[in-house]
Parts: C-alpha cells; structure tokens; sequence
C-alpha cells in the first residue's frame, strides 16, 4: 500500500498556493478598461525601445480604426490570465485523457506486459474529475462572457460574422455546454467503471469482472474516438472560430496521447525508487519510453501533415492560421517542434537509454513542456494574439494545475494496493522482459 | 523478445499435435508437391488476364491515352484509382511485419510471409500506373534528377508526383529486402530436405547460405527489428505521400487535412481485407489450417473492424468540417457525392466501408469464414469505390460549372485494371507453389510457449521435453552394431511395432497402404510383413520410426520420410 509521502503532499499544496496567486495578480493586473490597456501596451512599447509607438504615430489619422484596434488589444489583454488558466487547466485534463485512452488501449487489446501499471494509469485518470470540472466550471464562465475566448459566444460579434451565423448550428452555448457534459460523463464513467471493476478483481475469484473491463473498454474507445475529436473542436478548433481543419481531432489526440504515457512512465519511475512497485522492471520502463518516442514521431507526422498542406495550398482561408502563428509565435511555434520531435527522435533512439530511468524523467520533462507549449501555440493566437508572453499567470496556471494534478494523483495512489493482484495476465507482466 | 512464460488464458496459435518437426513438414509440403489440376486452371486464368492486361498497355502506349475514357477535366480516374488501390492494398504485409513486429504480436507469425508477398505484388501492379498514364512513358526516366546533357536540367522536388516516385521505389525495396531476409532460414529449410538436385541447387542459391549459427540469428533479429523500426514509418509515409497528391491540391474534396491519416487507416483496411481473402483460400488448399487459425481470422476481422471505424470517422468528420467550414464549394463537393450523378458510388463505398466491418463486433460473425471471406472482399470492393469516389466526383465537378463533366471508362481502363489483376495472382499463384508460405522459423519460435501440444503438457503439468530412454538406446544400438542377423532384425521390428502399435486382425480391418503415395504393392507387402497394416499404424510414424523402417527394409533409404507417410496416412485415416 502506498503512503503519501508529507514531502510530496506539502509540496503539492504549496504548488497550488503559488500558482493560485500566480494568477490572482494575473487577474488583478489585467486591464479593466481599454485605457488602462492602452497604457499597458505603450508602457511595453517602452521597453521594447519605442519602436511600435513611431509606427503607430505615422497612422495617426486613422482614429476610428485605432479605436477598434485598441479595444481588440484591450480583449486580448483581458483574455490573457483566462487563457493562461484555460491551457494549464486543459493541458492537465488532457494528460489524465491521454492515459485513460492508453489504458483503455491496453485493456482492450490484451497487453501481457503492462497489467503491472495498470494501478498507476488508474490513479492518474482520477484527475479527470477535477480536471474535468475545472475545465467545464471554466468553459460555462466563457458562456457567460466572463472573458473573450470564444468569440463566437458574444453575441454581438456573431450579429456583424455571417460566417458565425452559419456555423450557430453547431457553435452555439446550449449545445456547446450539453455536449462537453456528455463528453466528459462518458469518459468519467468509464474511468470509475473500469477502476471498479479492476479492484473487484483482485478478490474475485473468477474472470467475470475481467471480462466485463475488457467490454467496457472496447466500447469506451469507440465513444473516444467520436467525443475526443469533437472535443477538439469545441474546446480548442473553435477559439479561431472562422478556421478548420479535419485532421486537428486526431493532432489534438496525438498529443494528449503522447503526453500521457509520459506521465505514467515519469510516475511509475518515482513509484519504482521508492520501492513501491517491485516487480516494475527496466523492461516495462523501456516499452513506455518506446511509446513515448514511437507517438512523439506520430505527433510529428500530424503536425506536418496539417501544417504542410495548409502551407503548400496556401487558401487564404486557412493559412492566416499559421500566418498569425509564424509572425507573433516563432519561438514557440517551432520551438515546440524541436522539443516534441528533434529532442525524443535523438534521445530515445537508443535502446540502452530507453532503460536508464532518470534519462526517461528528463526526455519526459522536455517533452511535457513541449506538448504544454503546443496547447499553447492552439489557443493564445487567437486569445491574446502578439500580446502573448509567458509570464506570472501563465507559470502560476501550469503550477496550480500540476499542484492539483499531483495531489489528486497520488491520493488515489494511497486507495488501493499498487501491483494488481489477479489479473489473467499479471504473470505475464510480472515476467516481462525485453 | 518476450519470455516462453504465457498467461494460459491465451489460445494456442498453433493447433493440434504439432512438433517442430511437423512444422517443417506441413510447410514444406506445398513447395515440395507437385501442382494439381485446380492450380493450373486457376493460374491460367490469371495469366490469360495477365496476358489481356499487356495487350490494353501496349494498346494505349502505341495509340495514346486517347483510348481511355479520360478527358479535359477529368484527367485522373481509373489510372490513379487502380494505383492507389493497389498501394493501399499493399500496405498490409508491411503492417502485419513491422508494425506487429514492433508490437510483440505472435499471431503475426503464420501470415507475415503471404502478407509480405501480397505487398510486393501488389505494389509491383501500383507501380505500373505511373508508368502507363504518362502521356511519353518512354521519357518517364526524366523524373529522375540525373546530371544530364541539358546543362543539368533537373526536377522539380516540390511535387508530390515525384515524391511518389520516391516513396514507392523506396517502399519496395525495403520491402523486398525485408521480405527475402526473413526467407533466408525457411528457404535453408527446404534446401536441406531437398532430394532433386535442381532444387537443391535453387534453394541454394536463394538461401545465400544460411547456416544458423547463433551469431547469424542474433543478426537476423537485430536486422528484423530495425528493418521493421524503419518499414512502420515508411508505412506511414508511403500512403500519406500518396494521399498528398490530392490534399497538396487546392480541388473542394481533394484539399483537407485529415487525407495522410486516413488514407493510410484505409491501407490497412483494405490490405488486411485482401490478406484475409487470400488465406481464407491459402489455409484450405496448402492445409495450414493448423497454422492460419480461425483465431488468425478473427484477429484480421478485429483489425479490419478497427480500421474500418477509423475510415468511418474520418468521413463523418469530412462531412462535418465541410459544413462548419461555411465554403461553398467544399459543401456542394460533398453534397454532389452523395447526391450527384456518381451517388451510388458513393453509397456503394459508404455501406462496404462503414457498415459492412461494424458487424464484426459480434463474435459469432467474425469467427465465421464464410462471412469473413464475404466481408473481406466487400471491404476490396468499397476501397476501391472510395478512391474513385474521391477522384473523379471532385474532379467532375468542380469551381466553374462550365467545366463539369462526367467519366465513363472505356473497356482499355477496364482491361488494364482485369490485368493487374491476372499480374499479382500469376505472381501470388507462383509464390504459392514456390515460396514457404509461413516462416517456419518464426513459427517454431513460438512453438513452445503458443502450440496445443506444449499448452496441454504445460496445462497438464507435464515436463515439455520427455527422452524415451527405451527406444532410443536400443536403435543407437542397433546401429552400432549393424549386423543384418535374424535377432537384431526381429528386434527392430517389436521395437517399431512398440510405437506403431501392433495389428489384431480379429478387430480391424486391413488398410489399402497403396493409397499413400510413395507405397507400392511390393512395399505394402513388406510393411505388412513387418505387421504394418492400418493408415493408424503409419501416421504414428516419426523420424525414429522412420530410420528403423530404412533399417528393416534396406530399401529407399529416405523415402518414407521424405514422403511424409505419417501426414498423408493421418489424413487418409481421417477421410475414412
């Protein structure tokens, strides 16, 4: 049985106290009114040099464009500790999903070597509760125009946007909020039907509640291969609400994919050295480091794939996605490419290294900030737009959700034995070698 | 690789009483007998097609594409159809070896060599139709960049047809090489039992001198898994080459984001309906059905089930992302799909593609192979439209309407794509008779811990190696001795008999023994001598037994065991 370690849990809380603040003063020192605004860009013009501020002077005639562009600036800024609360907060969430689909893989298919895990991927997926309600509490403040997200939500924006009028269909409060309801009951559900039934088997002393996972999983991933792409759109595609793109759902997926094992190979290791999970080997560390190197290979395929059709037919329409992208989010924007493709293509190439576990900790570190920073690089252009930056809200985002994250995780870690006790296939995995 | 420990709950991959030894036998034996009376009907029916095939090819390359049904606007139908199906049907053997291979999947052993084969055929017709749908096929050499006469003209790398032409060169010479790699020890295996001596020089030769030493196995295993960390990829990127020559192109139907992924989920379905269609077959006339289980059936149904429910996603999210996108011309691209003049095509391929494999989940109808069969050339039947589908109605109609259209193929189109067809069964149907259908070596490396026989034993808790002290000293003996007199002789014969099983005249009947092939009337007098006289006694036959006969008999030394007398008497034992 595992015991919260006080260091950990304390730590956690402390995690969640910073980042609370972190953005509390993002909050508080976002612009109220769009002067204030305008006195926030100018003061950053300063620092920059002044260089904007001379540009701006030379179109100084154009007062009623100006007026616009300073309230469209004055959004941007206001959206920006929502933004830094909505990407930590699904970037989260998303992790908790990505192991939920990794496990359901693994039950389903009838892994022989993973079974030893499964407690770990379990305790993870719990986070999907108060992610999941994180992420819901914030998308039904959206609705209620607490900030600007979602263009589409605003009334008045869908009143002058022909294009939004058309799409309000599908894009339209009610049914956004009952279908993210849905989405996340149904992968709730799962995840506390599978962990039921996966507790009741280590005392039954037949393979009925085995069995029933085994359908239950099948069946999740068949609503998970609906839901979590229509997810995407809702909760990421439709922040640029004028733009699609038919593979995002399954970029969108790679990457909470990928993020994922990460996570539970990262918590398996720290499981694994403070003895907890004997019977965890090398071997089960390099097969999770082989996933993590094999998907981040596969996100990379996505990514270029709808990143060098978008650019090779360069249809208007379509492109300003990577325009707007390119120009106000270089470093980001191929920063991450280089952290979720170059960095595990050349680290975990060699299968030697797949073994050394704190080599794995740092390849995951670097691959989380990576997949962080491509959520990101989805939702603040069109949150924020070049008034990104990441500053105080953005870093107390990420560590309230990872403080939260961590509390939750390891709580549930303490509920139930690590190692399942009889699963048909647990004498496999306890075996595995590579 | 994964330890010989199994968790018990896994059914056995290889059925029935089978040692290693058997193993060769069984997969031995099609390339070793001789070809019956259906193969050739079969194969000249095949090579008639071929032959047909050659015929619309030279037509068209002598007259001119003229002879398709091709015309302004609809410049890729049949042409580009045929070649992507045949690319996309290809992908499977790859899959079942690499992508298995990396997943640790045991099933894969019995089917990765037919799938290989299946990928090279196929790719090989692929092939031909970028050749052919070249307006000067003769000056195709250009889309190589070779330093040239023309100060250096060059190509132009921004095209995803050159592209092509480097993703399936490359496709098909990992894939060849990956496939004749894993063919090494099997075709050593039957160069080693082969008696005439052309074959023997054949299998030589394409077996490069494959001894087995424990440093060439240790290779041959590295090599597979990098050759297969490097096929997936390939995999990947073959199809999804293939699918940028529509989605680089700015056509409403052809311009979409999600074409690499889903054409490549399209290539595994299809190519695994094409893998269950031919071992449907394969196991019924080779006798593998020891070997291609109803379990190997039922897995390729589940992944053809997967695969299809991908493919399913992928075109309700077309359709969704076609109506939210608000364009106009994307909306009517898929609204003429399913209502324009080419709408049964489309529902042809929606109900193969979609609905057809979602009746998979019910366990009764995917262990059926009648079904499975009936499915998995549906499935062929709807990747094809699919293509088609999304070739000509996006070209059809498209920007202005000025220029709609409509395409019927002419019988050249037809023929050429019959063909193909006749080309990769000509092909497959001498690989068949050639090649060792199932990596024996393979196989027996899963033997021990996925055979029936070993699970029962292990079930049974029984010791998995039993030495039969008795008999085994005494024909060591023997041999040893080898002297011809009466009571050496009469000890054989009880020893052998100890085995076989001696013969109550009172109870049974006596067997026609002729009825095997290799016995003559003056064997089956010796062996009734010996007291050999039911198709029981001779199916209990097995090397040992074998040697003693040799011994007793003098005669053919060989013969018996070359035959296979055990496997065609278990059979002619069954039959009665």
């Amino acid at each position: 049985m595992y015991t919260f370690s006080n260091r950990l849990k304390i730590g956690s809380i402390i995690l969640m106290i910073l980042g609370a603040i972190g953005l509390g003063i993002g909050f508080v020192s976002a612009p109220s009114t769009v002067e204030e605004a305008k006195e926030m860009v100018a003061a950053q013009d300063d620092g920059h040099g002044g260089g904007h501020e001379a540009a701006a002077s030379e179109h100084g005639e154009e007062v009623a464009h100006d007026a616009s562009h300073d309230e469209h600036v004055f959004h941007q800024l206001q959206n920006r500790p929502w933004s830094a609360l909505y990407v930590a907060a699904f970037f989260f969430f998303m992790i908790a999903l990505g192991v939920l689909a990794f496990y359901a893989v693994q039950r389903a298919s009838q892994a022989g070597w993973s079974p030893m895990l499964f407690r770990v991927m379990e305790g993870i997926t719990a986070y999907l509760v108060p992610g999941g309600i994180a992420v819901f509490v914030i998308l039904v403040l959206s609705v209620l125009h607490m900030n600007h997200m979602f263009p589409w939500m605003d009334a008045d924006v869908v009143a002058h946007d022909k294009l939004l009028q058309n799409k309000a269909g599908y894009l339209n409060p009610t049914f956004f909020l009952i279908r993210a309801a849905i989405f996340l009951g149904g992968w709730i559900l799962y995840r506390e039907y599978s962990r039921k039934f996966s507790l009741a088997q280590d005392e039954a002393d037949d393979n009925s509640n085995f069995k029933k996972n085994f359908r239950i999983s099948a069946a999740f991933l068949v609503f998970y291969l609906i839901s979590e792409s229509i997810m995407s759109w809702d909760w990421i595609m439709s922040v640029d609400p004028h733009w699609f793109s038919t593979l995002f759902g399954w970029y969108v997926f790679a990457s909470m994919f990928v993020s994922g094992i990460t996570v539970i190979a990262m918590v398996s290791i720290y499981l694994k050295s403070k003895g907890y999970l004997p019977d965890v080997n090398d071997s089960h560390i390099h097969d999770l480091a082989k996933f993590m190197f094999g998907i981040s290979i596969f996100w990379t395929y996505l990514w270029f794939g709808q990143f060098m059709l978008i650019w090779y037919a360069n249809i208007p329409e379509e492109v300003t996605y990577f325009v707007t992208r390119i120009e106000d989010y270089k470093l980001p924007f191929f920063g991450m490419v280089a952290m979720n493709f170059v960095f595990p293509l050349l680290l975990l190439m060699n299968s030697d290294y797949k073994r050394v576990n704190w080599f794995v900790i740092m390849a995951g570190i670097v691959i989380l900030a990576g997949h962080y920073l491509d959520v990101f690089n989805m939702i603040m252009p069109a949150t924020v737009g070049d008034q990104w930056y990441i500053g105080i809200p953005e870093i107390g985002g990420i560590l309230f959700f990872a403080g939260l994250f961590i509390f939750w995780v390891f709580r549930t870690l303490t509920k139930a034995p690590l190692q399942p006790k009889r699963n048909p296939y647990i004498e496999e995995s306890r075996q595995f070698h590579y | 690789m994964a330890s010989h420990y199994e968790a018990p709950i896994r059914k056995p991959l290889v059925l029935g009483d089978k040692g290693y030894h058997d193993v060769s036998v069984d997969i031995a034996a099609p390339v070793e007998r001789r070809a019956n009376k259906q193969w050739w009907i079969v194969f000249s029916i095949a090579l008639a097609a071929f032959l047909w095939g050659i015929g619309c090819i030279v037509y068209t390359i002598s007259t001119g594409i003229g002879t398709w049904g091709l015309n302004k606007t609809v410049g890729w139908a049949w042409d580009i159809t045929n070649f992507v199906w045949w690319v996309g049907i290809g992908h499977a053997g790859t899959l079942i070896s690499a992508v298995l291979l990396l997943f640790r999947q045991k099933w894969r052993m019995a089917i990765n060599r037919s799938a290989e084969a299946m990928t090279i055929f196929s790719v090989i017709q692929a092939g031909l139709f970028p050749i052919i749908h070249m307006g000067r096929p003769w000056l195709g050499y250009w889309v190589l960049p070779i330093p040239n006469q023309f100060g250096s003209l060059w190509v132009n790398f921004n095209s995803p047809l050159l592209w092509d032409v480097f993703a399936i060169s490359t496709y098909l010479s990992v894939s060849l090489v990956f496939w004749w790699t894993g063919l090494l020890p099997d075709f050593a295996m039957i160069r080693d039992r082969a008696v005439k001596p052309f074959q023997k020089k054949i299998y030589s030769l394409v077996s490069f001198g494959w001894t087995g030493r424990a440093k060439d196995w240790q290779r041959f295993e590295e090599v597979s898994l990098v050759l297969a960390g490097l096929a997936t990829p390939l995999v990947l990127s073959v199809h999804t080459i293939v699918s940028f020559d529509f989605a680089t192109s700015v056509i409403p139907g052809w311009h979409t984001t999600i074409f690499p992924p889903y054409f490549v989920a399209g290539a595994i379905f299809s190519g695994f309906a094409m893998v269950q269609t031919l071992l449907i077959i394969m196991r019924k006339v080779c006798r593998l059905e020891a070997y291609i289980t109803v379990q190997h059936i039922e897995l390729m149904n589940i992944v053809i089930m997967i695969t299809g429910s991908i493919v399913g996603c992928a075109y309700i999210t077309e359709l969704f992302i076609a109506w939210y996108s608000g364009v106009e011309y994307e909306q009517y691209a898929f609204l003429n799909r399913a209502t324009g003049p080419y709408w049964w095509s489309y529902l042809l391929m929606m109900s193969c593609n979609v609905l057809s494999p979602q009746i998979m989940w019910f366990k009764k109808i995917r262990t059926s192979i009648v079904v499975s069969f009936i499915i998995s050339i549906v499935v062929n039947i709807g990747m094809w439209f699919e293509r088609f589908v999304i070739i000509v109605t996006s070209l059809h109609r498209d920007y202005l309407p000025s220029s709609w259209t409509m395409f019927s193929p002419t019988f050249v189109d037809i023929g050429i794509f019959i063909g193909t067809i006749g080309f990769f069964f000509t092909l497959f149907l001498l690989y068949a008779r050639t090649f060792p259908v199932i990596a024996q070596a393979e196989v027996k490396s899963i033997l021990k811990s996925s055979g029936e026989r070993y699970k029962k034993l292990r079930d049974a808790g029984q010791p998995l190696y039993q030495i039969n002290k008795g008999a085994n000293v005494t024909s060591s003996v023997t041999e040893a001795e080898s002297t011809t007199d009466d009571d050496t002789g009469t000890e054989k014969v009880s020893s052998l008999l100890d085995t076989l099983g001696s013969f109550d005249a009172t109870k049974e009947t006596a067997d026609d023994l002729k009825k095997v092939k290799g016995i003559g009337p003056q064997m089956e007098q010796t062996l009734n001598q010996i007291g050999i006289f039911t198709f029981a006694q001779v199916s209990r036959m097995t090397e040992k037994e074998y040697n003693l006969l040799d011994e007793i008999t003098g005669s053919f030394p060989g013969r018996a065991q070359r035959d296979d007398w055990a496997g065609q008497a278990n059979r002619l034992n069954n039959k009665d």
